[in-house]
Protein backbone atom coordinates (compact mmCIF):
# COMPACT_ATOMS: atom_id res chain seq x y z
CA UNK A 1 0.00 0.00 0.00
CA UNK A 2 3.10 2.15 0.65
CA UNK A 3 4.44 1.26 -2.54
CA UNK A 4 1.06 2.76 -4.42
CA UNK A 5 1.47 5.54 -2.73
CA UNK A 6 5.05 6.47 -3.51
CA UNK A 7 4.27 5.28 -7.47
CA UNK A 8 0.88 7.16 -7.40
CA UNK A 9 2.45 10.56 -6.33
CA UNK A 10 5.41 10.13 -8.25
CA UNK A 11 2.85 9.20 -11.69
CA UNK A 12 1.00 12.24 -10.42
CA UNK A 13 3.56 14.57 -9.52
CA UNK A 14 5.29 14.01 -13.32
CA UNK A 15 1.72 14.26 -14.98
CA UNK A 16 1.04 17.52 -13.12
CA UNK A 17 4.85 18.73 -14.50
CA UNK A 18 4.01 17.78 -18.19
CA UNK A 19 0.41 18.95 -18.09
CA UNK A 20 1.93 22.67 -17.78
CA UNK A 21 4.67 22.32 -20.53
CA UNK A 22 1.68 20.89 -22.70
CA UNK A 23 -0.78 23.17 -22.80
CA UNK A 24 -2.12 24.86 -25.88
CA UNK A 25 -0.10 27.69 -26.97
CA UNK A 26 -3.36 29.96 -27.07
CA UNK A 27 -3.43 29.30 -23.56
CA UNK A 28 -0.06 30.59 -22.75
CA UNK A 29 -0.84 33.95 -24.97
CA UNK A 30 -3.73 34.97 -23.17
CA UNK A 31 -2.50 38.01 -21.27
CA UNK A 32 -3.52 36.98 -17.61
CA UNK A 33 -2.66 33.67 -17.91
CA UNK A 34 0.67 35.37 -18.79
CA UNK A 35 0.31 37.82 -16.06
CA UNK A 36 -0.57 34.99 -13.49
CA UNK A 37 2.41 32.30 -14.05
CA UNK A 38 4.69 35.12 -13.97
CA UNK A 39 3.05 36.08 -10.36
CA UNK A 40 2.01 32.84 -8.92
CA UNK A 41 5.64 31.55 -8.02
CA UNK A 42 6.19 35.02 -6.13
CA UNK A 43 2.50 34.02 -3.99
CA UNK A 44 3.84 30.89 -3.87
CA UNK A 45 7.19 31.13 -2.49
CA UNK A 46 6.07 33.65 0.56
CA UNK A 47 3.27 31.40 1.34
CA UNK A 48 6.25 28.29 1.38
CA UNK A 49 8.17 30.84 3.26
CA UNK A 50 5.54 31.19 5.94
CA UNK A 51 4.71 27.57 6.13
CA UNK A 52 8.00 26.11 6.50
CA UNK A 53 8.84 29.01 9.23
CA UNK A 54 6.06 29.33 11.17
CA UNK A 55 4.11 26.42 10.69
CA UNK A 56 4.21 23.39 12.95
CA UNK A 57 1.33 21.35 12.22
CA UNK A 58 -1.47 23.34 12.45
CA UNK A 59 -0.14 25.48 15.05
CA UNK A 60 1.75 28.86 14.31
CA UNK A 61 4.88 29.28 16.12
CA UNK A 62 7.72 31.75 16.51
CA UNK A 63 10.67 30.00 17.36
CA UNK A 64 14.41 29.87 16.36
CA UNK A 65 13.76 28.84 12.59
CA UNK A 66 12.15 32.72 12.74
CA UNK A 67 15.90 34.08 14.13
CA UNK A 68 17.16 32.23 11.24
CA UNK A 69 14.50 34.23 8.62
CA UNK A 70 15.36 37.14 9.91
CA UNK A 71 18.90 36.47 9.34
CA UNK A 72 18.42 35.43 6.05
CA UNK A 73 16.04 38.54 5.32
CA UNK A 74 18.89 40.82 6.59
CA UNK A 75 21.40 38.98 3.87
CA UNK A 76 18.81 38.79 0.94
CA UNK A 77 18.06 42.69 1.63
CA UNK A 78 21.74 43.25 0.95
CA UNK A 79 21.77 40.81 -1.61
CA UNK A 80 24.17 38.12 -0.43
CA UNK A 81 24.30 35.29 -2.90
CA UNK A 82 22.04 31.89 -1.86
CA UNK A 83 24.26 29.80 0.03
CA UNK A 84 25.24 32.81 2.45
CA UNK A 85 21.84 33.52 3.05
CA UNK A 86 20.79 29.70 3.65
CA UNK A 87 23.85 28.76 5.94
CA UNK A 88 23.34 32.08 7.98
CA UNK A 89 19.84 31.19 8.51
CA UNK A 90 20.74 27.68 9.42
CA UNK A 91 23.41 29.13 11.75
CA UNK A 92 21.23 31.53 13.46
CA UNK A 93 18.79 28.81 13.93
CA UNK A 94 21.20 26.31 15.47
CA UNK A 95 22.89 29.23 17.75
CA UNK A 96 19.50 30.56 19.19
CA UNK A 97 19.01 26.66 19.62
CA UNK A 98 21.79 25.66 21.30
CA UNK A 99 21.66 29.40 23.71
CA UNK A 100 18.17 27.98 24.90
CA UNK A 101 19.45 24.40 25.64
CA UNK A 102 22.32 26.13 27.46
CA UNK A 103 20.06 28.88 29.48
CA UNK A 104 17.66 26.00 30.25
CA UNK A 105 20.37 24.01 32.40
CA UNK B 1 24.46 38.09 -14.54
CA UNK B 2 26.54 35.80 -16.66
CA UNK B 3 26.88 32.25 -17.28
CA UNK B 4 29.57 31.95 -14.53
CA UNK B 5 27.21 33.49 -12.15
CA UNK B 6 24.36 31.06 -12.71
CA UNK B 7 26.29 27.82 -12.91
CA UNK B 8 27.70 29.36 -9.38
CA UNK B 9 24.41 29.81 -8.34
CA UNK B 10 22.72 26.51 -9.61
CA UNK B 11 25.61 25.01 -7.86
CA UNK B 12 25.07 26.62 -4.33
CA UNK B 13 21.06 25.88 -4.81
CA UNK B 14 22.03 22.22 -5.37
CA UNK B 15 23.55 22.15 -2.05
CA UNK B 16 21.06 24.46 0.04
CA UNK B 17 18.71 21.57 -1.27
CA UNK B 18 20.44 18.71 -0.38
CA UNK B 19 20.57 19.94 2.95
CA UNK B 20 16.90 19.53 2.59
CA UNK B 21 16.70 16.60 1.47
CA UNK B 22 18.52 15.11 4.28
CA UNK B 23 15.43 15.88 6.41
CA UNK B 24 13.67 14.61 3.66
CA UNK B 25 15.22 10.84 4.03
CA UNK B 26 15.13 11.08 7.75
CA UNK B 27 11.41 11.73 7.38
CA UNK B 28 10.61 9.28 4.88
CA UNK B 29 12.09 6.63 7.16
CA UNK B 30 10.82 7.97 10.17
CA UNK B 31 7.21 8.29 8.92
CA UNK B 32 7.79 4.48 7.96
CA UNK B 33 8.81 4.42 4.49
CA UNK B 34 11.84 2.31 3.95
CA UNK B 35 14.44 3.14 2.28
CA UNK B 36 13.83 2.45 -1.29
CA UNK B 37 10.26 3.83 -0.75
CA UNK B 38 11.87 6.97 0.45
CA UNK B 39 14.86 7.22 -2.28
CA UNK B 40 11.81 6.34 -5.32
CA UNK B 41 9.96 9.02 -4.04
CA UNK B 42 12.81 12.03 -4.50
CA UNK B 43 14.16 9.68 -7.91
CA UNK B 44 10.37 9.63 -9.60
CA UNK B 45 8.09 12.66 -7.84
CA UNK B 46 11.01 14.46 -7.48
CA UNK B 47 9.15 17.60 -5.92
CA UNK B 48 9.81 18.55 -2.10
CA UNK B 49 7.26 20.07 -0.85
CA UNK B 50 4.76 17.17 -2.63
CA UNK B 51 6.87 14.35 -0.96
CA UNK B 52 7.06 15.97 2.51
CA UNK B 53 3.53 16.75 2.19
CA UNK B 54 2.97 12.61 1.31
CA UNK B 55 5.19 10.97 4.35
CA UNK B 56 3.88 13.52 6.74
CA UNK B 57 0.40 12.30 6.19
CA UNK B 58 1.52 8.90 6.39
CA UNK B 59 3.45 9.20 9.11
CA UNK B 60 0.80 10.99 11.19
CA UNK B 61 -1.65 7.88 10.27
CA UNK B 62 -3.41 9.57 7.63
CA UNK B 63 -4.61 7.51 4.66
CA UNK B 64 -2.85 6.97 1.59
CA UNK B 65 -5.30 9.11 -0.28
CA UNK B 66 -4.93 11.69 2.31
CA UNK B 67 -1.32 12.04 1.64
CA UNK B 68 -1.46 11.67 -2.19
CA UNK B 69 -4.07 14.34 -2.15
CA UNK B 70 -2.38 16.64 -0.56
CA UNK B 71 1.11 15.90 -2.69
CA UNK B 72 -0.33 16.28 -6.07
CA UNK B 73 -2.62 19.95 -4.43
CA UNK B 74 1.02 20.82 -3.76
CA UNK B 75 2.46 19.61 -6.79
CA UNK B 76 -0.36 21.55 -9.11
CA UNK B 77 1.59 24.95 -8.42
CA UNK B 78 4.43 22.77 -10.69
CA UNK B 79 1.80 23.19 -13.71
CA UNK B 80 1.76 26.61 -13.01
CA UNK B 81 5.50 26.90 -13.37
CA UNK B 82 5.67 24.63 -16.30
CA UNK B 83 3.80 26.91 -18.10
CA UNK B 84 5.76 29.81 -17.54
CA UNK B 85 8.89 27.96 -18.30
CA UNK B 86 7.08 26.73 -21.81
CA UNK B 87 6.60 30.11 -22.87
CA UNK B 88 10.33 30.80 -21.73
CA UNK B 89 12.16 27.63 -23.05
CA UNK B 90 9.94 26.61 -25.98
CA UNK B 91 11.25 23.33 -25.98
CA UNK B 92 10.32 20.26 -28.40
CA UNK B 93 9.54 16.21 -27.76
CA UNK B 94 11.91 14.41 -25.65
CA UNK B 95 13.67 17.24 -24.15
CA UNK B 96 10.44 18.74 -23.55
CA UNK B 97 9.29 15.70 -21.03
CA UNK B 98 12.80 15.30 -19.63
CA UNK B 99 12.01 19.23 -18.60
CA UNK B 100 8.75 18.40 -17.38
CA UNK B 101 10.44 16.19 -14.45
CA UNK B 102 12.83 18.59 -13.64
CA UNK B 103 9.64 21.57 -13.01
CA UNK B 104 9.94 22.41 -9.57
CA UNK B 105 9.94 25.89 -7.40
CA UNK B 106 14.19 26.30 -7.43
CA UNK B 107 14.32 25.41 -11.46
CA UNK B 108 11.38 27.50 -12.23
CA UNK B 109 12.88 30.42 -10.14
CA UNK B 110 16.77 30.13 -11.77
CA UNK B 111 14.81 30.28 -14.89
CA UNK B 112 12.21 33.17 -14.31
CA UNK B 113 15.23 35.49 -12.60
CA UNK B 114 17.86 34.90 -15.15
CA UNK B 115 18.38 37.27 -18.08
CA UNK B 116 15.85 35.67 -20.96
CA UNK B 117 19.02 34.67 -23.29
CA UNK B 118 19.93 32.86 -20.19
CA UNK B 119 16.91 31.25 -19.21
CA UNK B 120 17.65 27.77 -20.51
CA UNK B 121 21.30 27.39 -19.43
CA UNK B 122 19.79 28.71 -15.67
CA UNK B 123 16.70 26.24 -15.94
CA UNK B 124 18.86 22.98 -17.17
CA UNK B 125 21.88 23.21 -14.62
CA UNK B 126 19.57 24.05 -11.52
CA UNK B 127 17.82 21.33 -12.57
CA UNK B 128 20.88 18.53 -12.85
CA UNK B 129 22.21 20.45 -9.60
CA UNK B 130 19.47 20.15 -7.47
CA UNK B 131 18.54 16.41 -8.64
CA UNK B 132 21.61 14.93 -7.94
CA UNK B 133 21.98 16.76 -4.38
CA UNK B 134 18.45 15.93 -3.91
CA UNK B 135 18.78 12.43 -4.07
CA UNK B 136 22.27 11.88 -2.74
CA UNK B 137 21.28 13.67 -0.10
CA UNK B 138 17.32 11.52 0.55
CA UNK B 139 19.93 8.17 0.61
CA UNK B 140 22.33 9.68 3.12
CA UNK B 141 19.39 10.86 4.71
CA UNK B 142 17.13 7.75 4.84
CA UNK B 143 20.60 5.58 5.53
CA UNK B 144 21.35 7.91 8.82
CA UNK B 145 18.14 9.12 9.74
CA UNK B 146 18.36 8.95 13.40
CA UNK B 147 21.89 9.52 13.86
CA UNK B 148 21.84 13.88 12.42
CA UNK B 149 19.77 16.14 14.41
CA UNK B 150 18.59 18.30 11.59
CA UNK B 151 17.33 20.52 14.28
CA UNK B 152 20.09 21.27 16.31
CA UNK B 153 22.02 21.77 13.16
CA UNK B 154 18.97 24.58 12.19
CA UNK B 155 18.49 23.04 8.86
CA UNK B 156 14.52 23.38 9.21
CA UNK B 157 15.36 26.73 9.57
CA UNK B 158 17.32 26.37 5.94
CA UNK B 159 14.10 25.71 4.25
CA UNK B 160 12.53 28.57 4.44
CA UNK B 161 15.64 31.03 3.97
CA UNK B 162 15.82 28.89 0.74
CA UNK B 163 12.46 30.04 -0.24
CA UNK B 164 12.76 33.70 0.77
CA UNK B 165 16.24 33.99 -1.03
CA UNK B 166 14.34 32.45 -3.97
CA UNK B 167 11.82 35.12 -3.17
CA UNK B 168 13.51 38.51 -3.04
CA UNK B 169 15.20 38.75 -6.08
CA UNK B 170 11.66 38.57 -7.59
CA UNK B 171 10.09 41.07 -5.81
CA UNK B 172 11.20 44.00 -8.66
CA UNK B 173 8.18 46.46 -8.35
CA UNK B 174 4.59 47.33 -6.41
CA UNK B 175 2.33 44.40 -7.60
CA UNK B 176 5.37 42.10 -7.12
CA UNK B 177 5.84 43.15 -3.21
CA UNK B 178 2.25 43.07 -2.71
CA UNK B 179 1.81 39.39 -4.17
CA UNK B 180 4.50 38.23 -2.12
CA UNK B 181 2.56 39.96 1.09
CA UNK B 182 -0.51 39.12 0.30
CA UNK B 183 0.71 34.94 -0.06
CA UNK B 184 2.66 35.36 2.89
CA UNK B 185 -0.40 36.48 4.49
CA UNK B 186 -3.26 34.22 3.40
CA UNK B 187 -0.87 31.30 3.99
CA UNK B 188 -0.16 32.22 7.67
CA UNK B 189 -4.46 32.48 8.40
CA UNK B 190 -4.82 29.75 6.79
CA UNK B 191 -2.15 27.50 8.79
CA UNK B 192 -4.49 26.49 11.97
CA UNK B 193 -7.52 26.05 9.76
CA UNK B 194 -6.58 23.72 6.75
CA UNK B 195 -4.26 20.40 6.46
CA UNK B 196 -0.78 20.50 5.28
CA UNK B 197 -0.41 21.88 1.92
CA UNK B 198 -3.32 23.71 1.50
CA UNK B 199 -1.92 27.05 3.40
CA UNK B 200 0.34 27.07 0.29
CA UNK B 201 -2.47 26.63 -2.35
CA UNK B 202 -4.31 29.37 -0.84
CA UNK B 203 -1.80 31.35 -1.47
CA UNK B 204 -2.03 31.34 -5.01
CA UNK B 205 -5.00 33.43 -4.68
CA UNK B 206 -3.04 36.56 -3.96
CA UNK B 207 -2.61 36.87 -7.20
CA UNK B 208 -6.06 37.66 -8.10
CA UNK B 209 -6.34 41.58 -8.03
CA UNK B 210 -3.23 42.16 -9.88
CA UNK B 211 -4.50 39.74 -12.49
CA UNK B 212 -7.77 40.49 -12.47
CA UNK B 213 -7.15 44.41 -12.06
CA UNK B 214 -4.54 44.37 -14.65
CA UNK B 215 -2.29 46.33 -13.04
Amino acid sequence: MTWFAVLGTAVGCYGLKLAGWSLPARVLEAERVRRAAALLPLALLSGLVVVQVFGDGRALVVDARAAGLVAGGVAAARRAPFIVIVVLAAATAALVRAFAVYIGR
Amino acid sequence: MNRGRIFRDAAAIGVAVGAYGLGFGAAGVTAGLSVPQTCALSLLAFTGASQFALVGVLGAGGSVAAGMAGALLLGSRNTLYAVRLAELLRLRGPRRQLAAQGTIDETAAMAVTAPSELAGDAFWSTFVAVYLCWNAATLLGALGAGIVDTRALGLDAAVGAAFLALLAPQITGRTAARVAIGGALIAGVAIPFTPAGVPVLLAAFAVVPAVVGGR
